[in-house]
């Protein structure tokens, strides 16, 4: 099964894609920033401070998206013993990690103007917290643990515990009282944010979805060297 | 289609997967009180003894029920069921205005008095310019 992963047609593609894909990102995240800095309106309520959303809100999307990637990658590796999902997890697990630490700080850098305190233990903040935890811990195991069987267990199990708190955070702004606003775009309602907001926050989750997209070309490029180097024909 | 080792590893993570479901639902289910960040003054309303801890109550500042003193901030926190008067000193946050929510901080003197340690404001999901907002307040 998965006989399509050739490593040297895969190696070609990322050796090559990533000036491409590096181009891409910066005219994205140029519009993205012009709109959301300078183009959009500033918000009724918070003013100016409201441009801190259009970093906030895609770089948690971002790190959510890419631990629900990592966990499913990793999984499928247990399952069918496929070595190549776990290095596209591993690959992709970095830049989720640094999204992650960027949501909370530009989370607790809004909080301070608009609710008044940097940090606040409640259910939203706090489960984006043990995400950060989780992820930790997944890219620590890669490099204490030598026997590769080991590592693909190890991770495959803390993908597992932690995946179930992604949902967790999803739904904590509805299912308890959290300082944290509720979603404010949905798919099934009415989003309410108006759409002069939306469109830079789309182009810029557009932006970080390109940035992730590089580092994880450049880091599986790095994993097919290193199995090239092994002398190892397949994977 | 699948080898048999597949399935029972397919059936190992689906079993790992519900067993941690289930019991991080029970937990978060029996910690509910101590997941919640706020209570609302109706949930004051019921509880059956006052404590002395730090508590937080969260709602909406009741319009036309802010008043400043040179020392002191008093307002009403309403969840349009019931409310909670709170006395309060000390620095607001930008956000904090009548009809919007917040979240005090402080301790219970009684069911209908809280005073607050230290104010936030809370902010809801709606994001518009200042100009829509004109608009929908004129209608």
């Amino acid at each position: 099964m998965f006989k399509f992963f050739e490593p040297n047609k895969i190696f070609q593609i990322t050796s090559k894609a990533p000036k491409y894909v590096l181009f891409l990102f910066i005219i994205v995240l140029s519009i993205g920033l012009t709109e959301a800095l300078f183009l959009s309106p500033e918000d009724y309520k918070q003013s100016d401070a409201v441009r801190i959303m259009y970093v906030h809100v895609p770089a948690a999307w971002i790190s959510l998206g890419i631990f629900s990637s990592v966990t499913f990658l990793s999984i499928f590796g247990f399952i069918f013993k496929n070595k190549n999902f776990f290095l596209i997890a591993k690959s992709l697990a970095p830049s989720g990690f640094v999204f992650n630490i960027i949501a909370l700080v530009t989370g607790a850098i809004w909080g301070k103007p608009t609710w008044g305190t940097w940090w606040a233990w409640d259910a939203r903040i706090t489960s984006m917290l043990i995400l950060l935890l989780f992820y930790a811990m997944y890219l620590i195991s890669w490099r204490i643990y030598e026997t590769e069987e080991k590592v693909f267990k190890i991770t495959t199990f803390i993908t597992i515990l932690g995946i179930i708190n992604v949902p967790i955070i999803k739904y904590s702004v509805d299912w308890w009282n959290t300082l944290h606003q509720p979603a404010s775009i949905n798919i099934l309602s009415k989003s309410t944010i108006h759409s002069s907001m939306l469109y830079p926050l789309l182009i810029m989750t557009a932006a970080f979805a390109l940035f992730s997209l590089l580092i994880f070309l450049m880091k599986y490029n790095t994993e097919l060297i290193k199995i090239k180097n092994k002398g190892l024909d397949r994977l | 289609m699948y080898g048999r080792k597949v399935k029972l590893r397919f059936l190992f993570i689906i079993l790992i997967l519900t067993t941690l479901i289930l019991s991080v639902f029970l937990v978060l289910k029996s910690l509910e009180e101590n997941v919640v960040y706020f209570q609302s003054p109706s949930e004051i309303k019921e509880l059956s003894e006052l404590d002395k801890k730090k508590i937080r109550v969260g709602g909406m500042v009741k319009k036309r029920s802010i008043f400043i003193t040179s020392n002191e901030v008093k307002f009403i926190i309403t969840d349009f069921k019931n409310e909670i008067n709170v006395t309060y000193s000390g620095a607001i946050p930008n956000l904090f205005e009548e009809g919007k929510g917040v979240v005090a901080e402080g301790f219970l003197k009684d069911r209908n008095f809280f005073s607050a340690t230290k104010i936030l404001a809370k902010h809801d999901e709606n994001y518009m310019p200042p100009e829509v907002e004109e608009a929908l307040g004129n209608k």
